[in-house]
């Protein structure tokens, strides 16, 4: 597949696919061979213990991190091809991060049109427009002069998913998006994520919120030591995992406080 | 001792107090004020300052300011940006030049460019070129080494946020990292802007005629002039008419540019 640029010509729909990807920082290998083929509409989310190499597998996909070897494959897309036009291929994945990551010196509406106006050259009236039919989207329509300081990090976490929305990626990646957050705030982002996935988004859900993944998920995947441990769906890798390192995770996220066997 | 916090205080200020007031008599004491009367406040003299001192010297003193401040910004910016580039040739030479321009005094500078160039180069350098490319190079090692540590406070996450979007490094440095850098470098870029006013006085090494004095020349010329004191009072008077406006611009713009990360009139 090396070299092809064409969009949407994948075989049956693979919109994300990872071929052995490798990524070391320094003498830690954090991924130790990953292969991973995301459909279009399809949710999956990863999970496994800090530091298993969730996030920087996730942070790989759209080349924060450059893997140490493999490919990555988006929408037909070598991005790991270095004649691969990054800035380009970055634009059909939206990111969410767990620290938010809002720009903090433009107010809600700056942050939702600042990527529409100065990459895709869309008219300020036309990204505004963008820009609100996202917020209401997620439920903040009546905060699009706040600036980020003046908003609860649940709040945050929202216009930092609309703010992605407004570039329309096929793929949306999720980097424990709720992992900051009080756990009162927690819901509410959650839901706009469900909703996403009920529209029809394909996405990429880092996260700790077993419950979520056992909902919204169509796969998931248990990630421990760099390689993938497991994976399938909800009911059987949260439901009725296989492998012993599953259970003992799960056990210690969803008993906190109780020995494990 | 049996004294209660409250009155260890009050004796503590009270003996500060008197300490100050003892150093006060002591000084308007010993001073011969009549002399220091005739010296610094002859009237007459001081009449005659004007209007030369406004239109010429603090002109002059602005002018090269000015353009010098310019300069060291457009320098500076450039270097910071060299000393973070991932070319190490970039971060070598920028962080040469650094080292080289700021361990040197504004005085050997100035020199070095005032009569230097022209003869490096056989070409004859206008006065006001010299100074503006002397003071833009004091300043801009300081500026760039303040940028430099504006753009890296930024936190790492607004650069990520950019670049996934699809924001190119350039853009993404031109609208999110440079405009919150510079809320964070405004202060030490205005005390900057105070040093350059000052070095603007070090033109005189370079001669001179009387349109192109600044304050500091324009004073010391009155001085022998006058052999009054009091040209030095007016002049000085004229400093602090530009950097004390300078100081307060800088505090209202910190404050509309507040800490909490709302630029009340940010223009996207």
């Amino acid at each position: 597949m090396s070299g092809s640029t064409a969009r949407g010509t994948g075989t049956d729909d693979v919109v994300v696919d990872l071929t052995d990807l490798h990524k070391s920082f320094g003498s830690n290998e954090v991924l130790r061979g990953i292969d991973l083929r995301v459909r279009r509409g399809e949710v999956v989310c990863i999970i496994g213990p800090s530091g298993s190499g969730k996030s920087t597998l996730l942070r790989c996909v759209n080349l924060l991190e450059v893997p140490s070897s493999g490919t990555v494959v988006v929408d037909g897309a070598e991005i790991t091809d270095p004649d691969c036009e990054i800035d380009d291929a970055r634009r059909t994945m939206g990111m969410v991060f767990q620290q938010f990551n809002l720009f903090t010196n433009l107010d809600v509406l700056g942050n939702l049109t600042i990527a529409p106006r100065r990459v895709l050259g869309r008219s300020r009236a036309e990204a505004e427009t963008t820009a609100r039919a996202n917020l209401a989207r997620v439920g903040l329509s009546e905060k699009e002069h706040a600036f980020p300081a003046q908003l609860s990090g649940g709040q945050q976490q929202r216009v930092a998913i609309a703010r992605a929305l407004t570039m329309e990626p096929t793929v949306m990646l999720f980097d424990e998006p709720t992992s900051a957050l009080d756990p009162e705030l927690v819901g509410d982002v959650l839901d706009v994520m469900r909703s996403l996935a009920e529209e029809g988004m394909t996405m990429l859900v880092v996260t700790h919120e077993i419950q979520f993944a056992r909902e919204v998920a169509d796969r998931v995947l248990f990630i421990d030591g760099g390689v993938i441990v497991e994976q399938g769906t909800p009911e059987k890798v949260i439901g009725a995992p296989e492998q012993e390192r599953t259970r003992n995770f799960l056990a210690r996220v969803l008993h906190p406080g109780q020995k494990t066997a | 001792m049996a004294l209660t916090r409250r009155q260890r205080a009050r004796l503590g200020r009270g003996v500060q107090y008197a300490i100050a007031v003892a150093v006060v008599l002591l000084v308007a004491l010993t001073a011969d004020w009549a002399t220091i009367g005739r010296a610094f406040f002859d009237l007459e003299v001081a009449a005659s300052q004007f209007p030369g001192v406004i239109v010429i010297a603090l002109r002059n003193t602005i002018v090269f300011t000015a353009l010098g401040f310019v300069v060291a910004l457009a320098l500076g910016l450039v270097l910071a940006l060299m000393r973070l580039s991932s070319v190490r040739i970039y971060r070598l030479v920028a962080g040469a030049y650094v080292e080289f321009f700021r361990g040197l005094p504004a005085l050997l500078i100035v020199i070095a460019i005032g009569f230097g160039v022209p003869l490096a180069f056989g070409t004859i350098l206008d006065r006001t070129v010299a100074i503006t490319l002397a003071l833009g190079i004091v300043g801009s090692a300081y500026i760039a080494e303040t940028v430099r540590a504006g753009i890296q406070s930024v936190p790492r996450g607004q650069v990520e946020a950019a670049r996934s979007l699809g924001m190119s490094p350039l853009r993404t440095m031109v609208f999110i990292v440079i405009p919150q850098a510079f809320r964070i470098v405004l202060p030490p870029l205005t005390n900057e802007l105070i040093l350059l006013t000052k070095d603007s006085s070090l033109a005189f090494l370079l001669g001179t005629t009387l349109e192109q004095q600044e304050l500091a020349q324009f004073g010391r010329s009155a001085l022998n002039q006058f052999r009054s004191l009091t040209p030095i009072l007016v002049v000085g008077l004229c400093y602090l008419i530009i950097t004390i406006p300078l100081s307060y611009l800088a505090r209202r713009l910190e404050r509309k540019y507040g800490s909490a990360g709302m630029p009340k009139g940010a223009e996207v």
